[in-house]
């Protein structure tokens, strides 16, 4: 169980506020309108803002101080996820060790990563030698490496093609379904909620909404949501 | 820290020292007069000569522009002793300059003096002085250009809406910078001045420190030299703020003015005049120098292995001291780092020098530790210029992956050696070549430190020209232009090998 409690994060001259609960492996959704602090939100739950107030817990045990390294959480980030001078393989063993001195088990398990998001055999490729696609793919085969209980989704696949999306947030779906994974997803597209998500945290006004029952949510939308969605 | 403990050490040692001094004598005052007087000259000169220069350059296009702006970066690794020989080859009593002039019966021209100091100077900074001006050209969006095209203003009527404006915005920055870097100048006054009515400040530490061993006098002189070059150097980090060193000069700006005949023979005399400036000593160099490089004598080679470890251990240094550094300042958490690097600019290598002798003097023998320090004050030399290059590319690094890097819990050294290197590689091989180059051709404190057995190339060239071997020195002027610019390529090349985008 992922816990804000009265959470107030600043983040420059605009705060957001939290108080809200997330069910240990749900795909919640985080939406609302663009500056509302949808990403302030997951930065605040992967350590990168500090919250002024209040506490967030996983499990029962404290993350509020936690640096965002030793946090449960994995997160990709809406751009500059891989490193352009690492090899694929470099690039998704970070996730086991940072300092990138890997045994042989290791190493399997990163071709196995690989092979599962689809790309066997390309582990000695630099990034940019890949598609936007397959790049989204590599730092999903980080996420599986790392193998934390939170994964935050900061936008990571906005620059793809619809089909592509479509096709990368099934993937996202698949591998957290297996892994038990918890998924909070930034979005300013409702479709995306309604593929993979369970639950919506509507982020508006400087606060972040307790999660409500995705579909439920979107077909019946509060005021604050109508005016988003339009 | 270290950097400001060895700046701030050796000021302090010069301080102490000086108040044991004897007062300043009337030749002080001679050589502060003469300092003031030949940067004042040299940077009115230089800048004076670069603006139109940089004018032709900003409104030409033609085969060799992007060439010979490359090459205006040149006489700053450009070793000073070399760029000398070359200047006496070309201006020098038996030089081409007074062979011409003899063919009409005319006297030989004098190199010696304010005016040969002046002209060193001005060969050293014209060239920084027209990239600095041209950049400003530059920066006029060419949207003005054209609506000043648009409502058919001429000559003088661009000049008082466009260029005007921008020169008295550069032009003083270009001034202060020009000033600055000629009020430290050693080894111009050291070869080109001499004599008691053309001696800087830094030529007179040198020698009351040589000559007479008076160490309270040479730390008095550093005293002064030290509020001139620290105000100085403040008035040109104010009046220049902002203004990028190397940055890309070949933007296209399509004008419609300046069409005139007259106006197009007028750029491509000055643009020949600065080339034909520029060049001549350097070919002047290599044609004398040729010869001279088959004969060169054992003690030469030696020297230039001398030079080499010099430029080799000061660019470690440098690369030690400047990578976290770039990287303290770029993550913002220093505010004391930059303060030294600009305390480096202000900080001359005789006045440093001084201070380290006087700090080693009773502990150990100076004269032994003539490499290690000469290594050492380059490096600190070297630190401004480097922070410049490397800082805005570690903010980038910093920037952009300073975040993943968290997430995955990589810090300390794995960040250090994975993400932040690997990212610097271009820029860190730009500042350690810069760094090398600087360093080869450095004559400065290695001419307090060393001993009669040891000498770096530039030194044992200085010597050969003391001793009017000049074939000699103009051969082994060759090789350390040939070491310095090699040097120069080979770590901005191998930076940039291979590096990703």
């Amino acid at each position: 169980m992922l816990r804000l409690e009265n959470c107030r994060i600043m983040n420059g001259d605009y705060a957001v506020e939290a108080d809200l609960e997330i069910s240990p492996g749900a795909c919640a959704a985080v939406i609302g309108p663009s500056g509302a602090g949808k990403s302030t939100l997951v930065e605040a739950i992967a350590g990168f803002l500090p919250v002024t107030r209040g506490r967030i817990f996983w499990n029962g045990s404290d993350l509020t101080n936690s640096p965002p390294g030793k946090r449960p959480v994995a997160m990709l980030f809406q751009d500059g996820n891989l490193f352009p001078h690492l090899t694929v393989a470099q690039n998704v063993g970070l996730g086991l060790h940072a300092n990138l001195r890997l045994s042989q088990s290791e190493r399997s398990q990163v071709e196995a990563a690989l092979e599962r998001v689809g790309l066997s055999g390309m582990g000695g490729r630099k990034p940019a030698a890949l598609s936007g696609g397959q790049q989204s793919r590599v730092a999903l085969a980080r996420v599986l490496v790392q193998g934390r209980q939170i994964l935050l989704l900061d936008e990571p696949f906005a620059a793809l093609g619809p089909a592509l999306k479509a096709g990368m947030l099934d993937l996202v779906a698949e591998l957290t379904r297996e892994s038990g994974a918890t998924v909070l997803m930034v979005s300013h597209d409702p479709d995306d909620a309604r593929r993979i998500a369970d639950q919506v945290v509507l982020v508006a006004d400087g606060k972040a909404h307790p999660p409500e029952p995705a579909a439920e949510l979107l077909d019946n939308p509060p005021p604050a949501l109508k005016a988003y969605l339009g | 820290m270290l950097v400001a403990a060895l700046i701030l050490g050796t000021l302090a040692a010069v301080a102490f020292r000086a108040e044991a001094g004897t007062g300043i004598a009337a030749s002080d005052y001679v050589a502060l007069r003469f300092t003031l007087t030949q940067a004042c000259l040299s940077a009115l000169l230089s800048v004076g000569l670069a603006i139109p220069v940089a004018r032709a350059l900003a409104r030409r296009r033609f085969p060799g522009r992007r060439l010979l702006i490359a090459l205006l970066g040149a006489p700053f690794i450009l070793p000073v002793i070399v760029a000398i020989l070359g200047l006496l080859a070309v201006f020098g009593r038996a030089g081409w300059l007074s062979g011409f002039l003899g063919l009409f019966g005319l006297e030989p021209v004098q190199i010696y003096g304010l005016h040969g100091v002046v002209l060193a100077h001005v060969f050293f900074n014209l060239p920084l002085a027209t990239r600095l001006i041209l950049q400003g050209w530059q920066e006029i969006p060419a949207e003005r250009f054209r609506l000043a095209a648009q409502l058919g203003a001429g000559r003088l009527a661009v000049w008082r809406l466009l260029e005007g404006p921008m020169l008295k915005r550069v032009a003083p920055g270009a001034l202060a910078v020009v000033f600055a870097i000629c009020l430290s100048s050693f080894a111009v006054a050291l070869t080109l001045g001499g004599g008691p009515r053309a001696t800087t400040i830094e030529l007179a530490i040198y020698q009351a420190f040589r000559f007479d061993f008076d160490l309270g006098r040479a730390a008095l002189l550093s005293g002064m030299q030290l509020v001139l070059t620290g105000g100085a150097a403040m008035v040109a980090l104010r009046a220049s703020a902002g203004e990028g060193f190397g940055t890309g000069l070949d933007r296209m700006i399509r004008r419609w003015d300046g069409r005139s005949a007259w106006s197009c023979g007028l750029d491509g005399f000055w643009i020949a005049l600065s080339a034909a400036f520029l060049l001549l000593p350097l070919a002047a160099i290599v044609l004398a120098g040729l010869p001279g490089l088959t004969a060169l004598k054992s003690n030469v080679w030696q020297a230039a292995g001398n030079s080499i470890l010099v430029a080799s251990i000061s660019t470690v240094i440098l690369l030690a001291l400047a990578l976290p550094m770039a990287a303290a300042v770029a993550a913002g958490r220093n505010g004391m780092t930059e303060l030294s690097g600009i305390m480096g600019l202000a900080a001359s290598p005789l006045v440093i020098g001084t201070g380290l002798f006087i700090l080693i003097y009773p502990v150990a023998d100076p004269f032994a530790l003539a490499l290690p320090v000469t290594a050492l004050v380059n490096a600190v030399m070297a630190l401004p210029f480097a922070m410049r290059i490397l800082v805005p590319r570690a903010r980038e690094v910093l920037a952009r992956y300073g975040r993943l890097s968290l997430s995955l819990d990589m810090q300390g050294w794995a960040f250090v050696r994975r993400v932040y290197l690997p990212r610097m590689r271009a820029q860190t091989g730009f500042a350690a070549g810069l760094a090398a180059a600087l360093s080869m051709g450095d004559l400065g404190v290695v001419t307090l430190f060393a001993d009669p057995e040891f000498a770096t190339l530039p030194l044992q060239i200085y010597r050969l020209m003391g001793a009017y071997r000049m074939e000699a020195a103009a051969g082994a002027a060759l090789l350390l232009l040939l070491l310095s610019m090699g040097a120069f390529w080979l770590l901005d090349r191998g930076g940039r090998w291979h590096a990703e985008a």
